[in-house]
């Protein structure tokens, strides 16, 4: 038996982009009340849409911002109508949507709780019968006589969860707000909806936290531009929808990269003052090195020297040119340019080098550098021994790293080519982005590769499968 | 329409306690409290009977006291008048719950309207104790209509409440365009002047058909004039417009309901 069923539901938004300065008098002068009235544009928040919700299950909807999710619960809650297509919901439902949206700030939680209850169908000798549940499990009994605006956003949104919980709903509807209190009031409400599944009512969650959907939903479905993507399995549809979202984050990030490229390109000073700053300081580096010969380098001279300049980091371009990096791409496992890696993942960064006249004098470089600026990894040829002799014409220069061994989060890279003693024909200053994504939200910079092992004594919990 | 007409019936609780909310949160944090309910209309009525007494003095003969003669008038005005200027803004004020809770919207302006009787009520005794003080009394016969007049006048203004909640929302002028309407309603209605004074003569039909005429003059009657209540016709008439106008009011907002959640 089905609790909800949505049969081909479209709702169409219009936009009266027409009417916003339009008043009722130059209405009425213009004669164009109606049509003025009528819309003149629409915007589809859900197009086609159709799922049920077995009675007794957990149903997760998921999706990015604005993709139709809070639509489609108002439309099963009755707030609003679909414009086309058929709602059919069997049993009371209670929609947590705003958490107190009815509380009136003047007067008391114990007034604003009745009213609420009220509000939400119940009667007032229920709501008594139910008073002293939703005020503890508020965690609010010092405070329940206080007028309601003197309550912290916390207590505020925890009475509301407490009165909407214990409308003893057959349908519950939540709409992202699990996210309102601490850990342990979470921990709480995440408690009630597991009593609430074993008393076998219904839940249909919006949510951006996928690890909900994944622990607690039966079902899954993912809505995009109000157009069902993907529904069933919540391991399934999780998995569809992250590809998807690397998919945007992909295309976000080439085009942030673009931009950053274009506009250095088209207004750069050849030689920032910065810039010879930093070559004298090289250059110094290189004397020392080169007096001694054969003294062994510091291989993390260059790097060094760039990480003092990241408290100046500021992207750009500059150098002679004599040199150029023509193209710079971050290529996957199978050679395609991407702008999202999944740690572990091996990467390459190709670069199209275009030598103006023949070079004898010449270095390749890059370092990767985290959000925070902080220098991941950094070398170039000359610090790896490699000794120049020509470079002609139009070349493609790759470096292949086997394993992208980082944390979760963005980075950027710098890629320069330069003589030996740090003259930059071209220097690109922290123009390419990419995305590192990972499933375990460890922490820091570099994730070594690594395993666990426990003598005889400590055990753990089988893991939960994962696909 | 008329499906949700019989949903109101079953949201009579909810209504209550929201007028009982309205009532409670007006007056919360204020010294005197519901002692305003009735401080406001002896105010007005201080206010008024200086200024038509002593300064501008009103001595139309049959209209003494006078300033009895206008609170009969001016109490059943500020209701009317309160309610329409609350309800034109009340579904903006509670746009929160009309787009986040299943909530009937047309509650909010039927709320506003009975939430400003209360205070009429709470005013009436205020006009007891003056006629008593007066040693003016009505004629009990009269007074029976009593609560067919606020009946009436109840129709009548939620009709009207549900249209300007309705259409405020698409054009919030109306706001400020209905206090502008209200200051002229008042003074064109037989509230501070009796109907029957010969200079009014010439604009008799035009009293007619101001509406709220008969309900002033038919308070007027019941609490003021000597003799037994003989406005009934244009009362009654008034009452069926008043349904009428209520149903027609209350269509066009069922019509307009579902754009309430978008354009709120």
């Amino acid at each position: 038996m089905n609790a909800i069923t949505l049969t081909d539901v479209t709702k169409v938004y219009r936009r009266y982009s027409g009417r916003q300065f339009a008043t009722l008098k130059s209405a009425l002068l213009r004669r164009s009340l109606l049509r003025d009235l009528s819309p003149n544009e629409t915007f589809s928040a859900l197009t086609n849409v159709s799922f049920t919700v077995a009675k007794g299950t957990t149903f997760g909807v998921i999706g990015r911002n604005g993709s139709g999710k809070s639509t489609a619960l108002k439309v099963v809650a009755g707030i609003t109508k679909p414009s086309s297509g058929r709602v059919d919901v069997t049993g009371r439902i209670s929609a947590l949507i705003e958490l107190g949206a009815g509380f009136h700030p003047e007067i008391s939680g114990r007034e604003n709780v009745f009213i609420n209850g009220i509000m939400l169908g119940l009667s007032k000798r229920e709501v008594a019968a139910r008073f002293d549940e939703i005020v503890e499990f508020a965690e609010l009994e010092d405070f329940i006589d206080a007028p309601v605006k003197t309550y912290s956003s916390g207590m505020y949104m925890r009475l509301g969860f407490a009165v909407a919980i214990n409308v003893d709903p057959d349908v519950l509807l939540v709409d992202e707000v699990l996210a309102v209190g601490d850990e342990g009031f979470t921990h709480k409400c995440l408690d009630k909806f597991g009593e609430f599944r074993r008393q076998g009512r219904t839940i249909l969650l919006v949510t951006h936290s996928l690890g909900l959907v994944e622990r607690f939903c039966d079902e899954a479905l993912w809505l995009d531009a109000g157009r069902v993507q993907a529904q069933g399995d919540p391991r399934r549809v999780i998995d569809a929808y992250l590809a998807a979202v690397e998919k945007g984050e992909d295309a976000l990030l080439a085009t942030t990269t673009a931009k950053a490229v274009a506009a250095v390109s088209s207004a750069a000073p050849a030689m920032p003052p910065h810039v010879e700053r930093r070559t004298e300081h090289v250059e110094r580096d290189e004397h020392g090195a080169r007096s001694t010969e054969n003294a062994e380098r510091s291989p993390a001279a260059e790097p060094q020297s760039k990480l003092q300049n990241m408290f100046e980091a500021v992207e750009g371009r500059w150098g002679s040119r004599e040199i150029e990096i023509a193209d710079v791409a971050l290529l996957d496992r199978s050679g395609h340019p991407s702008f999202v890696f999944h740690s572990g993942d091996p990467m390459s960064v190709r670069l199209k080098v275009t030598a103006h006249a023949p070079a004898t004098d010449f270095v390749f470089g890059l370092s990767v550098f985290n959000a925070d600026g902080v220098c991941c990894y950094g070398t170039n040829t000359f610090i790896e021994e490699m000794d120049p002799e020509r470079l002609e014409g139009t070349v493609d220069v790759t470096l292949a790293i086997d394993s992208l061994d980082l944390v979760e989060g963005t980075y950027k890279i710098d890629v320069a080519v330069h003589t030996c003693d740090g003259y930059p024909y071209d220097y690109h200053r922290l123009l390419y982005t990419f995305r590192v994504k990972s499933r375990t939200p460890d922490v820091g910079i570099y994730r070594p590769r690594h395993s666990w092992t426990f003598s005889s004594g400590v055990r753990f919990k089988p893991a939960k499968p994962q696909q | 329409m008329f499906a949700n007409l019989r949903q109101l019936i079953r949201y009579r609780g909810l209504i209550s306690s929201l007028v009982a909310r309205e009532l409670k949160a007006r007056y919360r944090g204020s010294v005197l409290g519901f002692l305003w309910s009735f401080i406001n209309p002896l105010l007005l009525l201080a206010i008024y009977s200086f200024i038509f007494t002593t300064i501008m003095p009103n001595r139309t003969e049959g209209l003494q006291p006078y300033g009895l003669f206008m609170l009969c008038g001016i109490l059943p005005w500020t209701w009317f008048s309160a309610s329409l200027t609350e309800a034109g803004g009340s579904l903006i004020a509670g746009g929160n719950l009309i787009k986040k809770v299943l909530f009937p919207a047309e509650v909010l302006p039927i709320v506003s309207v009975l939430a400003n009787m209360v205070h009429f009520f709470l005013a009436l005794p205020i006009v007891a104790v003056v006629l008593v003080a007066y040693r003016h009394w009505p004629d009990p016969g009269g007074l029976l209509w009593l609560p067919i007049v606020v009946l009436v006048q109840l129709v009548f203004t939620c009709g009207l409440a549900l249209v300007l909640a309705a259409l405020t929302v698409h054009f919030r002028d109306i706001r400020d365009i209905l206090a502008n309407v209200l200051m002229l309603w008042f003074f064109s209605t037989p509230i501070i002047y009796a109907w029957f004074q010969k200079e009014m003569a010439p604009y008799r039909p035009l009293f007619n058909v101001n509406p709220f005429t008969h309900l002033a003059v038919s308070y007027q009657e019941i609490l003021f004039f000597p003799g037994p209540f003989d406005h009934w016709r244009w009362l009654l008439a008034l009452g069926a417009a008043s349904v009428a106008l209520f149903l027609a009011g209350y269509w066009l907002f069922d019509r307009l309901r579902d754009s309430f959640v978008e354009v709120v």
